[in-house]
């Protein structure tokens, strides 16, 4: 039942197959079982399965809530959720229970989901690792599976099994390597420069990120106000999309959301490829990209040119220069949201008592990590009065400039860009922390956040294993607020390229059973 | 809940400020100087805590210094993705407060106020105040 897709859990749901305590209890036992994983912060069971007894009642009246009602899902520790722990993986906000959900979270517990728990990240969500929190990095559930142990196996004997973990990629790590063991059919991540995308594609899942407008951050603790957005991280992309759905929409309470009518659709299937033009940009050929992630996005592109699409290369020019201006913007507007961290109304608190500022600057020192005072220090000089126009307006007139390339590929006919979303699959954590987290974030963050600054959607579909049995995803990248579209694309790629299941059964004791069930769950279901 | 139709007018500024075009600058390769960390550290509120946050500040700063390439002459900054819409804000009406539960999330707090500590002594004329290098 876990591996099914959402219509057709919400399916057996109602046919009374399976009942939402059951799916609640095997998902918070897979969540104690793959620990290992360091994916939760915190596991909400006493509330999930008083919200599963709760859809329980629903369903035997029948009247679910809809597709989500009584499904699973995990959401990002940077959101803020009612009566749960809220840490964004800080010392800053260890202890902090926030007194009202985020808009997202309120709109899926309207829909009936059970909120399984929060799922871990980097400090702050500043990081491409999901390794840089206080409660430890997440790892990846590939580093377990039956794919990637045999190709192992092949290469060294008799090493500690575990010293080789891989990581996750981050931000959103935590959420996305839930996600990929089954502990939930969705996850909420969050994306600034691709922390839903690039965990998504290392752990071999969907991450959605919305058009910017599209999908309210109210709850979501602030990192770039102009860039973030609450993020989808699912099996597979119809799930996204219902996903989408639910979350889309003006709210009030965020004035950035734009006010268009938003409903709920399904994908359909694509049959005339010829009306699709696929733009591959060149400047993302980078030397630095792996000669295996190169040919999978080149068997994309091939595989949608032989099917009848347009695929053409199109250029981004500046896309040289998007990183460094990310960095810019996003550190300027890092130093001016964290500054409402001070101890007063909520998080940690020094002990220091003399006067307002010694408290504030005590506390905030004990509070943040090093990756995140340096980029608010760093924001800091490029705000300074005689910076401020070379670096920071100088970064906003480049981010014009790289928005209006977008703007210009799309206005040339092409429907949807096609392009790597990492550079490479996941690395080992040992090779990882080599380098310091903003090298790290500048080399991984490449290919996604230059659709930050756009504000445009962009989806990561998992494509293929690479020869050591991991996951590379592509990212689809749409015009602004045709999010259907894109996903609509990606649909069609990801059943054209049945990427396989994690094989986990080595992690699981009892994985026979959830086996068993499936194949009584085939049996009647059509 | 209504809405007030007030048009933000999140348009880029009209400022006429000529582009950073691409001319040789003194400031170069700029060195962090003890004036400017403590100028920052005052700002922010957050020290560097080590010689190697410096040196990470630097490489920031040489990293940043590659916009100086891109010409951005009469190009408006762009500070919005949705600087082409109008975006609305709430009416004015008090629909919700009373919010004695944001009260619980503070360490320190009487009755229904927000204690803190004396907000007039100057931060740096205290001894706490220690130089980085010394931790």
């Amino acid at each position: 039942m876990l591996g099914r897709t959402l219509r057709e859990v919400s399916e057996a749901l109602k046919q009374g197959l399976v009942t939402p305590t059951e799916l609640c209890q095997r998902c918070l036992s897979l969540i104690k079982k793959t620990k290992i994983l360091n994916a939760y912060i915190t596991v909400s069971e006493e509330v999930a399965l008083k919200q599963a007894e709760e859809s329980e009642k629903r369903y035997k009246k029948g009247h679910s809530l809809g597709d989500l009602d009584g499904i699973p899902v995990a959401v990002k520790d940077n959101f803020s959720t009612a009566g749960i722990e809220t840490t964004c993986a800080s010392n800053m906000l260890k202890g902090y229970v926030p007194p009202y959900n985020a808009t997202v979270v309120q709109k899926l517990l309207d829909q009936g989901a059970l909120l399984m728990g929060k799922t871990n990240l980097d400090e702050f969500a500043m990081g491409s690792g999901s390794t840089d929190g206080i409660f430890g990095p997440v790892k990846n559930p590939w580093s377990y599976s039956k794919q990637y142990r045999e190709k192992r196996k092949q290469k060294s004997h008799g090493e500690n099994e575990d010293s080789h973990w891989l990581i996750t990629g981050g931000s959103s790590g935590g959420s996305a390597a839930a996600v990929s063991a089954f502990t939930c059919f969705a996850a909420l991540g969050s994306d600034t420069g691709g922390s839903t995308r690039n965990p998504a594609a290392h752990c071999g899942v969907v991450g959605l990120k919305p058009s910017y407008g599209l999908v309210s951050r109210h709850g979501l603790i602030p990192l770039v106000n102009s860039m973030d957005v609450p993020g989808i991280l699912t099996r597979c992309v119809d799930d996204a999309a219902i996903v989408l759905g639910i979350l889309a929409g003006h709210d009030p309470k965020d004035s950035t959301t734009i006010q268009d009518p938003v409903k709920p659709f399904t994908l359909p299937s694509l049959t005339d490829m010829s009306k699709l033009c696929i733009g591959i940009p060149k400047e993302y050929l980078t030397p630095e990209l792996s000669s295996e992630v190169q040919s999978l996005w080149s068997k994309a592109a091939n595989l949608f040119e032989s099917e009848g699409a347009k695929v053409i290369e199109v250029s981004l020019p500046h896309t040289s220069y998007s990183i460094v201006c990310y960095h810019v913007l996003c550190t300027s507007e890092v130093a001016s949201n964290m500054a409402r961290f001070d101890g007063l109304e909520y998080g940690h608190r020094c002990d220091t008592d003399v006067s307002t500022e010694a408290m504030y600057a005590a506390t905030r020192r004990e509070g943040f990590n090093d990756v995140v005072r340096g980029r608010i220090l760093s924001g800091n000089f490029f705000l300074l009065k005689e910076n401020y126009e070379n670096y920071f307006v100088k970064a906003q007139k480049v981010r014009r400039l790289i928005a209006r390339d977008f703007v210009n590929v799309f206005n040339s006919g092409v429907d949807v860009l096609l392009t790597p979303t990492t550079l490479s699959e996941a690395v080992p954590h040992t090779e990882f922390i080599r380098e310091d987290n903003r090298t790290r974030s500048a080399q991984d963050d490449l290919f996604t956040q230059a659709v930050n600054m756009a504000g445009l959607p962009a989806v990561s579909v998992p494509m293929a294993l690479s020869s050591q049995g991991l996951p590379i995803g592509l990212q689809f990248i749409g015009r602004a607020f045709c999010d259907q579209q894109l996903l609509t694309v990606a649909k069609w790629f990801e059943k054209q390229v049945q990427f396989p299941v994690i094989q986990l059964q080595e992690l699981m004791d009892d994985c026979s059973s959830i086996f068993e069930n499936e194949k009584l769950a085939s049996a009647s279901l059509k | 809940m209504g809405t007030r139709a007030v048009c933000l007018g999140l348009r880029a500024l009209a400022g006429g400020c000529r582009g950073f075009t691409s001319k040789a600058d003194p400031q170069g390769s700029r060195r962090v100087t003890a004036e400017l960390i403590e100028h920052l550290e005052r700002l922010a509120l957050v020290d560097f805590g080590s010689q190697e946050a410096v040196a990470r500040l630097e490489r920031a700063i040489a990293f940043a210094d590659r916009l100086r390439a891109v010409d951005t002459d009469r190009v408006e900054p762009k500070e919005s993705v949705l600087e082409d819409r109008c975006l609305y804000l709430r009416s004015d009406n008090v629909v919700e407060g009373n919010c004695a539960e944001e009260l619980q999330n503070s360490h320190r707090g009487v009755k229904e106020y927000f204690v803190a500590p004396a907000g007039n002594i100057s931060w740096p004329k205290l001894d706490e105040k220690e130089p980085f290098s010394h931790r």
